[in-house]
């Protein structure tokens, strides 16, 4: 039994300006001791998600929560705020973005890690300060029992964030949420933070859920990934296979688009036009359609799922789903052609797009054996037959043959 | 710190005197009555007006005059004595001092323990009908000017005059002794004037901290507490309130700093014999050294108010250092 | 574009900045100083884009607006068109000031909310009395809204109407109104969504193709350095501790510190990040009032030797390769392969 089941959680805001749909129909699993890493930038719906599964999102009053999320067993959306707030900071945990402005202020951080023990654990002060000096040490402050003193402002913005991670850590929590860990840190630091993370992990065993926009940051850390894109998932795989061999032109573009130290200098950014959607009013049919070069008609009418990916199982044991209407052999083709260097019009010119076929699956309720019409005009097609190609061996590296 | 604290107390002693120097200044080019002439009676002889100006040294250039007050000020601690009656201004200050302490720091006690809980309650329960009577009360009590609230209560609950009489109204107030000689006279004749004169003060303290605490409780660290589990009491409260509360320090400083120097209106309305009434008066009758005594009093304290308000925060605030 | 028959547009040398600390009772003395900048030489040449990286800290946003003189340097000089403008009075500078001009990094702060968007490009037009025709002003600006990827009709619109890709543009829009030499761009793409950055990130390589510009590029994301840069310069509490052109940085990096920042850059390549023997500097970046004595990188270096490192400071000097770096111990070949994967061999 996985450790937290997410099944097709909706999060909308009520808002003057209309019903913001911040999360979707989201639905993933993270099991024991496992990496996951969440993909998406701004207003795709990864933080909001991450703190509905810590029951945070309750506080709002104009949230609106339906769908499920199990975590070891339990039905959290249906739990008591009393029984959540025992689940938090005790069998869950979260850390967040900026280290100064999460620590209270006017408190020393001994007594907030204090606070953090005492809340769940019937000990006396002295005992949890042991434990805090312990939990610092262990994730690297020097001089704990001296800095147990020490207000938040006078730590650096590393040395402040691992008092985060321990303040996290300091009940042994099953699960650890990490949204956006690292993006106020300069790069050194988050080196340090990042390596610190995956240590702890090992060493206590715990699930870790990294939500972040950085590709490089879930590359080193994570085992599976679920790329968000305006309050879906999008697309969802193994680390290895997401960047061998993604299927989603939303996960194509951000591979595209990020400069990289390991691509050809000359080699231009391919950015992704347009911006991301508003939530209140979403684009018709598939989200992503607007900035997707490869949009047929069918794809501003029918919302695609989130169905098996044609290489499904060949990924190390990791399974591979991707929410997109265009068949699987035209998605395979379209990133052959991609991850050699070309940009969308080149590719276009040499791949075939079908007009009104689309991936039968990713239609969702209809269900049709292949050929059959799904909706006007449109033709619903199986996936091929033939296997995907092998991601531990997809050569990234066959870009660093072209000349530069 | 303390480098801090005696650079402001420097500066308290340059400012008394800019202050001392400006009041001299205004009195002189003011049009005002002639304190001789006021002194003098009806229709006073030019003999009689020149002897009297002689003796009040107003004969004497402005300047002269101003420094023969400092030294004495200075050297002596001595304020002066007033045109009218030649009282010791001194003397005077310190006698009504008492009664403008008592109803300052009564109306601050109760404006505190009114206006805090209500600015609380208000932010936790945003919206609701109790958060809109409680906005819509403090909306009253700002706007109702503090001598119409006063004359409202002494007309409905005072003892001699009021339709509903619960308190002692005006004139209540002891002709001689103060709140530590006579507590049991002066308590009950200040119960009315300390919840008029602290009306509009809790109305404005509920308001801001009403405000306060709906933006703390969208900080960080706030979320922060919520993830660690800790009960929502704790985190509006431990977290919350004693972030929002800390700006209320200094506010209070402020306002405190300024009734010290004398609430005029309640003081006129209630009949208390407190600073207010005797800068009021004092003004109208010209008399200059009583003048500039209360009002170097009043910077006094709040000089020292701020000075004190400002250390304090330091305490609060860990962040802040000098 | 490269260095281009090495046409020099500046000449920078010894520029230093201190922030004074000041303490006392009455009259304030000054005990102390944050040296943010510490003495830094270095050329900019015309039509190149150059850039300045490092980590909080390292002074280099501090130097981007001592270039523009929106601060005036403690000591040193910098020499442009053959005069030396680091103490130049602001009547002096007006006319210079057409040449020089910044990008901001967060968009939503650097624009004037009350302005509207035409306004805003239109103001360096009013300030240097170009254009003193509102029509032809209008047009003017609504060519540059153009050429950003602006849609020209939404001049009488407010920055709050944008998005933070569209203000950036803006922000842009703006610099280049006047056709200046020199655009200053601090952390020109930080703020923005990733798949906004590479479009900002194009059009300002577009724009220096077009105008000739000559770009300052400064950013703590050394992927996007690397992509967008001729040369780049690597600074450390208040130095430069490292120049070479980008190709040269990027694979043969000398200085321990450029070796550690490469290293530490996260990499989206999976089968690249299990094999990475990552450099992980330790400590934390000391403090700019205080800082190390002689080499300043010496605390953190994992080839410091005590006795030199600490004794004897080193200066920017030519090493292997054609880097420029100021260090005793540079990094050797193979070290370089061994720690920075994403190196050449």
């Amino acid at each position: 039994m996985a450790l937290l089941e997410v099944t097709d959680l909706k999060v909308h805001f009520k808002t003057d300006d209309g019903i913001v749909k911040a999360v979707d129909g989201v639905s993933y699993t993270v099991e024991s001791g496992q990496a996951m890493g969440i993909v998406g930038e701004s207003g795709s719906g990864k933080s909001v998600s991450s703190l509905t599964v810590m029951g945070l999102t309750r506080f709002s009053s104009n949230a609106m929560i339906s769908g499920s999320i199990r975590f070891d067993g339990r039905d959290l959306l249906a739990a008591s705020d009393e029984d959540m707030r025992k689940l938090r900071g005790n069998d869950m945990a979260m850390i967040f973005q900026d280290p100064l402005s999460s620590l209270h202020p006017f408190y020393k951080i001994g007594d907030q890690l204090v606070e953090a023990i005492r809340a769940h654990r019937d000990v006396s002060k002295a005992q949890a300060l042991d434990r805090t000096v312990e939990m610092l040490g262990l994730v690297g402050i020097p001089e704990p029992r001296r800095r147990v003193d020490s207000y938040p402002h006078e730590f650096s913005g590393g040395m402040r964030q691992r008092v985060m991670i321990a303040m996290a850590l300091i009940n042994d929590p099953k699960l650890l949420i990490a949204d956006e860990p690292t993006t106020a840190l300069d790069v050194t630091v988050q080196a340090q933070i990042l390596d610190l993370i995956q240590r702890l992990q090992r060493e206590l065993d715990t699930a870790i859920v990294m939500i972040t926009h950085d590709l490089g940051v879930v590359a080193e850390v994570t085992d599976e990934i679920a790329v968000m894109y305006a309050g879906r998932v999008v697309e969802y795989a193994g680390k290895d296979t997401i960047f061998a061999a993604p299927e989603h032109p939303y996960t194509w573009g951000l591979l595209k688009s990020i400069p990289r130290l390991d691509s050809p200098r000359g080699e231009e950014l391919v950015p992704i036009p347009g911006r991301p959607p508003s939530l209140i009013i979403k684009p018709s049919g598939c989200a992503f359609h607007p900035r997707c070069p490869y949009v047929r008609e069918a794809h501003t009418k029918i919302d695609p799922q989130l169905a098996p990916a044609a290489d499904a199982g060949n990924g190390g044991g990791h399974k591979h789903e991707v929410a997109c209407l265009l068949p699987a052999q035209t998605r395979r083709a379209l990133w052959a052609a991609l991850r050699t260097g070309e940009v969308p019009e080149q590719v276009l010119e040499h791949v075939d797009v079908p007009e009104t076929a689309v991936d039968k699956e990713a239609v969702g309720e209809v269900l049709a054996p292949a050929g059959t019409e799904v909706a006007e005009g449109v033709v619903a097609e199986g996936s091929a037959a033939e296997p995907a190609p092998e991601p531990a061996t997809a050569p990234a590296g066959e870009t660093e043959e072209t000349p530069s | 710190m303390l480098p801090f604290i005696i650079r402001r107390l420097l500066w308290m002693v340059v400012l008394l005197l800019v202050i001392s120097f400006l009041t001299y200044i205004i009195f002189y080019t003011l049009p005002a009555a002639d304190p001789a002439a006021l002194r003098a009676g009806r229709q006073p002889t030019p003999e009689l007006l020149a002897s009297i100006k002689k003796s009040l040294g107003l004969d004497k250039p402005w300047y002269i005059q101003y420094l023969k007050y400092l030294q004495r000020l200075v050297f002596h601690f001595d304020f002066g004595y007033s045109y009218q009656n030649q009282v010791s201004v001194k003397s005077q200050i310190f006698d009504r001092l008492p009664a403008t302490a008592a109803l300052a720091v009564g109306a601050a006690i109760v404006w505190l323990l009114i206006g805090i809980p209500v600015g609380i309650i208000s932010a936790i329960k945003r919206g609701t009908w109790m958060d809109r009577i409680a906005m819509g009360g403090a909306l009253v009590a700002i706007s109702a000017p503090v001598y119409w609230l006063g004359l409202v209560s002494l007309y409905l609950f005072s003892k001699d005059l009021g339709k509903i009489p619960l308190f002692e109204g005006q004139g209540a107030y002891p002709s001689s002794g103060n709140i530590f000689t006579k507590p049991g006279e002066v308590i009950p004749a200040l119960i009315m004037p300390w919840f008029v004169l602290a009306a509009s003060f809790a109305a404005i303290y509920a308001r801001f901290l009403r405000g306060n605490l709906l933006e703390t409780m969208s900080e960080d660290y706030i979320r922060t507490a919520r993830s660690k589990g800790l009960r929502e009491r704790t985190v509006v409260f431990k977290h919350g309130v004693r972030s929002a509360i800390t700006p209320i320090v200094t506010i209070l400083g402020l306002d405190l700093g300024i009734l010290l120097g004398g609430a005029i209106l309640t003081e006129t309305v209630f009949n208390i014999p407190g600073v207010g009434r005797l800068a009021f008066d004092a003004i109208q009758k010209s008399d200059l050294p009583t003048v500039q005594g209360t009002v170097l009093m009043g910077a006094f304290f709040i000089i020292i108010l701020n000075l004190v308000v400002d250390v304090v925060y330091a305490f609060l605030d860990p962040r802040v250092r000098y | 574009m490269s260095t281009n028959g090495g046409v020099k547009l500046f000449e920078i040398n010894d520029l230093t900045k201190h922030f004074p600390l000041k303490q006392g009772i009455i009259f304030q003395r000054q005990v102390g100083a944050v040296r943010a900048v510490d003495g830094i030489s270095f050329d900019v040449f015309e039509g190149e884009t150059l850039g300045l990286v490092g980590e909080s800290g390292c002074g280099k946003s501090t130097t981007a607006r001592l270039i523009t003189r929106l601060l005036e340097p403690t000591d040193g000089s910098i020499v442009y068109k053959g005069q030396d403008i680091a103490h130049s009075s602001r009547s002096e500078l007006k006319p210079l000031r057409r040449d020089m001009q910044m990008i901001f990094q967060d968009p939503y702060s650097s624009l004037n909310p009350r302005k509207t968007v035409g306004s805003i490009i239109g103001e360096p037009f009013v300030i240097h009395r170009l254009e003193n025709d509102e029509a032809t002003r209008k047009k003017r600006v609504q060519e540059l809204m153009d050429v950003v990827g602006l849609n020209p009709e939404h001049y009488n619109r407010f920055p709050h109407e944008f998005s933070g890709g569209q203000r950036q543009r803006i922000g842009v829009a703006r610099a280049i109104a006047l056709k200046p030499k020199l655009v200053v761009a601090d952390e020109p793409v930080s703020a923005l969504d990733v798949s906004i950055q590479a479009q900002i990130i194009n059009l300002l390589s577009q724009l220096q193709r077009e105008l000739g510009l000559t770009i300052i590029f400064i950013a703590h994301d050394l992927s996007v350095v690397r992509h967008v840069c001729d040369r780049v310069a690597v600074m450390y509490l208040g130095k430069i501790v490292e120049l070479a052109d980008a190709d040269q940085l990027f694979e043969h990096p000398r200085h321990p510190y450029t070796g550690a920042l490469l290293s530490a850059v996260p990499v989206p390549d999976p089968r690249l990040a299990r094999e990475k023997h990552r450099q992980v500097l330790g400590g934390d970046v000391p403090s700019p009032t205080n800082p190390p004595p002689a080499c300043r990188f010496h605390t953190r270096c994992p080839k410091a030797q005590d006795g030199k490192c600490n004794v004897e400071e080193p200066f920017l000097e030519p090493k292997e390769g054609g880097n420029i770096a100021a260090c005793h111990f540079p990094l050797t070949d193979e070290e370089i392969a061994a720690r920075v994967p994403t190196a050449a061999a």
